[in-house]
């Protein structure tokens, strides 16, 4: 459609479209020399995020390719079994932890704001300081093999091997502290772009109208609220007995290894769909375009995303099957590990039937579309027959399993992500890649990896165990191995030519032209080179193909004939809508380029780093810069009261520039940060009813909690969520200060019902040194202590902003946010002092 | 009062297929699990088991169907066909309804998926 208004071609018109572009691009502009890092623009922090997930595939890469020259011919002695060890550690983990997720965050962050036509995510900074995580904690991770300290147990770190201080050195330490380190980043990424996608689509942009790439990051996102947190409380379950001896894996004093395998599978096989969806996403917006026509069966994919994304949660035990669960069980999660093939089949017919009904136009991207079709169906039938327990019993932990998730997650994700990798590069590089270099390298990987991993399920079945550093002639499996080193490294010059072909220098060719694959999407309407204000204007949307189906669209945005064609007042600026149905509700103010991210992410950094060798004075100093960091971080940069009440968007809608409570992005963030952190908390509970049904009696008759500390816990706590409630019903009234001495008060009672939570064990002798029962306990009612802490220190924040003016009747975002950190609140304490209370008496 | 809820305008009725197949989901499998496990202090048969798991599958195929014909409703009982790609707020509620009758669909399956192991499985094992 046309936008409606009249074209002015006349020289005002001209110079004042001139003008409004000048300031768009003074406010977007991206700081000059040194401070170009301090930038904050998804798309220059999306590029750096992709670039150095990039660089640590290919480390990764490396260290396959000197376990295939060991494992080349018999009894080899490249690599010592200490540093193949190492090497098959870290290939397992940066690939997984470094590169397939953060790709996803990566692309996402770049692309997403983009297909949705807004300027930029709604919490920039937000994710710089992700990024900032990221890069800290995998070079730390990645670091440590030059200095012979990798982590060496298998990237999934399984006690008692992994706890022996003997055994596992430091790489644990390194494995569990840098790796939380990095989740801090993908669940920042999570709460990004969840609230992108409901809440930053472009006016008109309905649910049933949102780009398919769009529900797949939503489904992803919330897969990772509820899949990283059961690892980030194994994590601390597990620090907690390498560092000060808690016996939760120990089955001498009452632990078990199993729980640990529980909850990292919790997490380890949802991750497979959260780096698989993704990636398939970018299939789906690749296929349409290369058809040349709208996706068939659009509900289908919603069907198929949304269903994976439950369903992938009830397969971690059948990475379990030998480990001697009831067969019941065994049942349940085979079950289930059948049922997901069917959402994951129908995404890939509707891909197959939307490509039969267009006319395909060859190209790069559709030749790695395909290869990782035909990849990935081999692994998703290897999946099949292991998902079945007697078949699983025999390839378990043999070469078999090694071939089929390769299959996977190379036809799943590696394949898919070069596929997106050349499709939209165009869109940051402004340029086409060469369509020579890249079938070159498509046919050297494509062959090269089945060379190499198809042989791997023939050395599996004949017995060939994963993880051994070699192996003696008389097995048999000498040429299946070497074909398979030949395969990877025609496989590795596959990846080098796509490389080469990424980094060439490309200066004196020609930009590509716009649109230049001629999509239908949003994302294309982007200028070659790009701006970095993104879009010269945010359209009105009526399809799903704006592009092909919504006439004059380009040209209408160009002249910035729809909305925020200007930056009056030099503020960067993004719309923010409703769920359902795209309407626009709050101009929102996004902040700009800032240091503080920077110092934030080093500094919470170094706590984990000096954790890890024991240096508890510096970790501590850490950890006070990163909070005042962050303290100052929201301080300048969050709730900002606005000059004015409402700002004129252009064609003749006025937004407002403050919104408070559930339609702001801040509470939304603060509800998903909330639910992530519940699930934390649920999978610590787990462990407590865990070993419960381990032993008879779980409690070793030893002494518990008693249930007065408990009762008087939950007591306060409730009084200072009560309290909470009072201070925002007296600032809805206006009555500030009695606001901030209801504050106070809550602050008074939050303090004193963590006390009276650690004071349960305490009083009571609980030593945790001594069984799971106190170890489970304590760390259940420090983990409640330290939320109240954390509270308190909101409340103080409220306090404190109040004082300054910055907290008012009408501008109470802060207030808001923090009572929904008290509901949350309430809702843990009750849960876990009810269960260290009351739970024992029950048994 | 009504029998039938009015129709809600909200993303959340998307999930309840599958919320309702993760709840059954962990039901059975917890209630396996536990009875497994302190199945001397519970002092009841392997059948119970099968009993509850039975009576679990009962409950969500119901609570299943019940969101399927909800949905249904939402779609206006098929009377347009997919894709329901119009710019309004008509369409907009035919694709959701459209969804949840799918994922209802495959939430139903999973569920009976899930309960098929009780039919074959008639002791802990170990």
């Amino acid at each position: 459609m046309s936008a409606g208004a009249p074209h002015e071609d006349d020289e005002a018109g001209a110079a004042r479209r001139r003008a409004q572009e000048e300031r768009l691009r003074r406010v977007w502009d991206n700081p000059k020399g040194w401070r170009y890092w301090t930038a904050v623009n998804n798309t220059e922090v999306g590029l750096w995020y992709t670039a150095m997930a990039f660089a640590f595939m290919l480390f990764a890469g490396v260290l396959a390719l000197m376990m295939r020259v060991q494992l080349a011919v018999p009894d080899n002695d490249f690599l010592s079994a200490d540093l193949f060890n190492q090497a098959f550690t870290l290939h397992g983990t940066v690939m997984m932890f470094l590169f397939a997720v953060p790709v996803f965050e990566a692309v996402a962050i770049t692309i997403l704001p983009q297909m949705l036509g807004a300027r930029d995510l709604p919490f920039p900074r937000l994710s710089a300081f992700g990024f900032w995580c990221f890069v800290i904690g995998g070079v730390f991770v990645c670091g440590s093999i030059f200095f012979g300290a990798a982590p060496d147990t298998g990237w999934f770190m399984y006690p008692p091997l992994s706890t022996d201080h003997e055994y596992a050195g430091i790489g644990a330490d390194i494995w569990l502290l840098g790796l939380s380190f990095i989740e801090v980043a993908s669940i920042a990424a999570a709460v990004e772009l969840i609230v992108g996608v409901l809440k930053c689509r472009p006016p008109g942009m309905r649910i049933n109208l949102t780009p398919l790439y769009g529900w797949y990051v939503l489904v992803v996102a919330g897969m990772i609220l509820f899949a990283f947190p059961p690892l980030i409380a194994g994590d601390i379950l597990f620090e907690l007995e390498r560092m000060f001896d808690w016996p939760f894996f120990d089955p001498a004093r009452g632990g078990d290894p199993i729980l640990w395998q529980h909850l990292f599978w919790i997490f380890g096989h949802p991750e497979v769909y959260i780096i698989f969806l993704p990636a398939i996403a970018l299939l789906a917006m690749i296929v349409p375009t290369f058809a040349q026509r709208p996706i068939i069966g659009y509900s289908w994919i919603v069907l198929a995303a949304v269903g994976t994304g439950f369903l992938s949660f009830g397969l971690w035990v059948h990475h379990m099957f030998t480990t001697g669960l009831p067969s019941i069980s065994l049942g349940f999660f085979s079950a289930a590990s059948e049922a997901v093939a069917i959402p994951t089949g129908v995404q890939i017919f509707v891909f197959l039937a939307t490509l039969l009904a267009g006319r395909v136009v060859s190209s790069v991207p559709m030749l790695f579309a395909g290869g990782a079709l035909a990849i990935f169906v081999i692994g998703g039938l290897t999946g099949v027959m292991v998902a079945l327990a007697p078949f699983d019993w025999q390839a378990h932990d043999t070469y078999f399993v090694v071939a089929h998730l390769h299959y996977t997650l190379i036809g799943g994700m590696l394949f898919p992500t070069f596929a997106g990798l050349y499709y939209f590069y165009p869109m940051i590089g402004g340029r086409m890649l060469s369509e020579r270099l890249g079938r070159i390298g498509f046919w050297l990987m494509f062959v090269g990896f089945n060379v190499a991993f198809f042989p791997m399920h023939l050395s599996g079945l004949r017995g060939m165990p994963r993880r051994v550093f070699t192996y003696p002639e008389e097995l048999g499996l000498t040429v299946l191995n070497m074909v398979s080193t030949v395969g990877a490294f025609v496989f590795a010059a596959g990846v080098l030519v796509i490389v080469w072909a990424v980094v060439r220098p490309k200066g004196g060719e020609p930009y590509a032209r716009r649109n230049p694959w001629n999509a239908g999407t949003l994302e294309w309407l982007i200028e070659m080179p790009g701006e970095n204000w993104g879009v010269r204007s945010v359209p009105i949307i009526e399809s799903r193909y704006p592009l092909w189906e919504q006439e004059n669209l380009m040209r209408d945005v160009d002249a910035g004939l729809y909305y925020l064609p200007d930056a009056e007042e030099g503020r960067r600026e993004t719309l923010v809508t409703s769920v359902l149905d795209g309407k626009p509700i709050q101009c929102l103010r996004v902040p700009g380029p800032a240091y503080v991210t920077i110092v934030a992410a080093a500094a919470l950094g170094s706590v984990f780093i000096f954790m890890t060798y024991k240096w508890w004075l510096a970790a501590l100093a850490g950890g006070i810069v990163a909070t005042a960091a962050i303290l100052y971080w929201l301080w300048t940069g969050t709730a900002e009261i606005p000059e004015k009440p409402e700002k004129d968007i252009g064609r003749g809608v006025s937004l407002p520039l403050y919104v408070s409570g559930p339609r702001s992005v801040g509470w939304w963030a603060m509800f998903i940060t909330m639910v992530g952190d519940g699930t934390a908390l649920a999978s610590l509970l787990f462990g407590y009813f865990f070993y419960w049904t381990v032993h008879p009696d779980f409690t070793d008759a030893a002494a518990g909690p008693g249930t007065a500390w408990p009762s008087a816990a939950v007591a306060l706590t409730a009084a200072a969520w009560a309290a909470m409630l009072a201070a925002r019903a007296l600032n809805r009234r206006g009555r500030a200060g009695t606001m901030r001495l209801a504050l106070l008060a809550a602050m008074a009672l939050a303090v004193l019902g963590a006390a009276a939570g650690l004071a349960g064990p305490w009083t009571h002798g609980m030593q945790p040194t001594t069984h799971t029962y106190p170890a489970i306990v304590w760390t259940l009612v420090i983990w409640i202590a330290v939320h109240g802490a954390v509270g308190v220190v909101m409340q103080a924040y409220c306090v404190a902003r109040s004082l300054a003016g910055r907290l008012t009747r009408e501008h109470d975002i802060d207030l808001e946010n923090v009572v929904l950190y008290w509901h949350f609140m309430l809702v843990s304490a009750v849960l876990t002092f009810a269960t260290v209370g009351f739970f024992p008496l029950a048994t | 009062m009504r029998l039938v809820p009015k129709e809600i305008e909200s993303l959340w009725t998307l999930f309840t297929g599958p919320v309702v197949w993760a709840a059954h989901f962990l039901v059975c499998y917890v209630g396996g699990a536990v009875y497994c496990a302190r199945r001397e202090w519970l002092g009841f048969g392997f059948e119970w088991v099968r009993i509850g798991v039975g009576a679990a599958t009962a409950v969500a195929l119901a609570l299943i169907v019940a969101a399927a014909w909800l949905s249904w409703r939402q779609w206006g009982f098929g009377t347009e066909d997919p894709p329901h790609d119009a710019a309004t707020a008509h369409d907009r509620r035919s694709f959701q309804g459209f969804a949840t009758l799918l994922l209802s669909g495959l939430s139903f399956v999973a569920v009976v998926y899930t309960a098929l192991p009780v039919l074959m499985i008639a002791e802990c094992n170990p």
